[in-house]
């Protein structure tokens, strides 16, 4: 980037966008004092396209990802980009991934961002993900905000090179959810040291977005809804005035503010997950702020899937979630209380029985 | 027959058969820890069959597994049932619901209601919940 962007230039844009229907994916904007700066993208996630056998698919997850690529298409004005936020395949294989690469090639935008999830790691370790999107961790600089993209979903080294006898054994123990077998996510050293090297270059008021698969906070391990060194990252990001992380793998919404950091998940094309508090014998840390979404109504495939546009004024988020057959709902920084918080149903007297969970 | 053989004959029944019942293992009344155990050790294996069948991608036709969408069985609320579930339009019991997650996400044959496959199913729903008052009717 040749420009640091100062927190002062950000100021709300006169045009949010209006986007007809209840679209399966997050619509991103960033709005500047300059609007020729202007820009937004859409971000898609946790498609989760799961191969029966040869060229057929599980049919309810391809119609989620088919959608909201083709309501991602009907934006306006046209996203400057697309994140996908990982869990393109399920179980990691070539075909669940080419299958992928095709229906996303579709979109009709000049780049695609992806993001690693660990149901496309943990088979080959990303490396036909490697060769058909790119580099798992990078960062980019679009019109002022500084981007960085994370493989987050790494672990321990016994775990992944040591403990299974076959990649396909590997892949399988990883990708049920509550399987006790299962390891923690976590950055690693690696990429703690690139993205310290990467930041160092960076003007502390440039705006930070930070993306990545898992929440970069803790809140509940059996689920790896958590990253096992996230206060190491959270350290790194902590000199910067704004900071945004946005994140995937959770399929619900979840918002939450640690210190100058700002937490949204974004929703899945395939199925929504049940909060962490609704496992009776868990102990969790969902972020006191989140007021839970809806409880997904199965008869409908689609439901607590939907889309969510954010307005980065500012440097600060404020997200719109367009919720399928669900009350939408809007997550907007409040600068009084420094904390993202709902504005309408924020206040316990405001809840409604369905965002009830138990 | 004259009423003291009767009377005899009715005492013999009476006698053989208290005979029977002490020379008996224990029966209802009395059970022992080993008992307890075992019959712990038959509801476990119930409970694993049911979480194997849980996580398999063989129970429905197209591979997906109920864990997908239902980590340790959350969000199936089996204090509950039975309920009116509004999506079928009368009160159910669990195992209706089991059925319909099988025929519609998992593409798969429903399962009689006394299905050894259905029990296993229920209990390892209930096991995860366990410790959870009822609620029978909440929706």
């Amino acid at each position: 980037m040749s420009k640091s962007i100062n927190r002062r230039d950000f100021l709300k844009g006169a045009g949010v966008l209006a986007v007809a229907g209840a679209l399966p994916v997050s619509m991103v904007e960033l709005a500047f004092a300059d609007s020729a700066q202007n820009f937004s993208f859409a971000y898609i996630s946790d498609a989760h396209l799961q191969q029966i056998k040869g060229a057929k698919f599980v049919n309810n997850w391809d119609r989620g990802l088919i959608r909201a690529v083709a309501e991602a298409n009907l934006l306006t004005p046209k996203p400057d980009f697309i994140v996908f936020g990982g869990d393109l395949a399920q179980l990691g294989k070539k075909a669940e991934l080419d299958h992928g690469a095709e229906i996303l090639s579709a979109l009709r935008s000049n780049k695609v961002y992806h993001v690693m999830g660990e149901h496309d790691y943990y088979l080959d370790l990303g490396q036909y993900w490697e060769k058909l999107f790119g580099p798992q961790f990078y960062s980019f600089d679009h019109k002022g905000v500084h981007f960085v993209v994370l493989n987050s979903i790494l672990t321990y080294d016994d775990w992944t090179y040591k403990r299974w006898p076959t990649a396909e054994q590997r892949m399988l123990e990883m990708a049920d959810l509550d399987n006790p077998n299962g390891s923690p996510f976590m950055v690693g050293d690696k990429q703690r040291d690139w993205l310290k090297t990467d930041l160092e270059k960076i003007n502390k008021a440039t705006p930070i977005v930070v993306i990545s698969h898992s929440p970069l906070q803790k809140i509940y391990k059996n689920w790896n809804f958590w990253t096992d060194d996230a206060e190491q990252v959270q350290a790194l990001l902590r000199p910067f005035n704004k900071v945004t992380v946005l994140y995937g793998h959770v399929h619900q919404i979840q918002y939450n503010q640690i210190g100058n950091i700002s937490f949204n998940s974004v929703m899945s094309t395939a199925w929504p997950w049940p909060y962490p508090s609704t496992y009776a014998q868990a102990e969790q840390y969902l972020p006191k702020l989140t007021v839970p979404m809806n409880r997904a109504d199965p008869f409908f495939e689609r439901d607590a899937t939907g889309w969510q546009f954010i307005n980065l004024s500012n440097g600060n988020v404020d997200m719109h979630y367009d919720l399928f057959s669900n009350t939408n709902r809007t997550v907007a920084f409040n600068t009084k209380t420094g904390e993202p918080e709902d504005t309408v149903f924020q206040s316990p007297d405001k809840h409604i029985p369905p965002q009830t969970q138990y | 027959m004259h009423f003291e053989q009767l009377k005899f004959a009715a005492l013999w029944i009476m006698a053989t058969s208290l005979a029977g019942v002490l020379s008996a293992p224990a029966q209802a009344d009395e059970f022992t820890q080993a008992d307890l155990n075992r019959w712990q050790e038959q509801y476990a294996k119930v409970v694993k069959d049911g979480r194997e069948l849980w996580t398999s991608s063989k129970l429905g036709s197209n591979g997906v597994a109920c864990v997908q969408c239902h980590p340790n069985a959350a969000d199936t609320h089996p204090e509950t049932y039975p309920k009116f579930q509004k999506q079928l339009g009368k009160v159910a019991p669990i195992w209706e619901m089991i059925n319909w997650c099988i025929q519609n996400p998992l593409e798969g044959k429903a399962l009689a209601a006394d299905d050894y496959k259905m029990i296993a199913l229920q209990a390892y729903i209930t096991e995860e919940r366990r410790g959870v008052k009822l609620a029978p009717g909440k929706h």
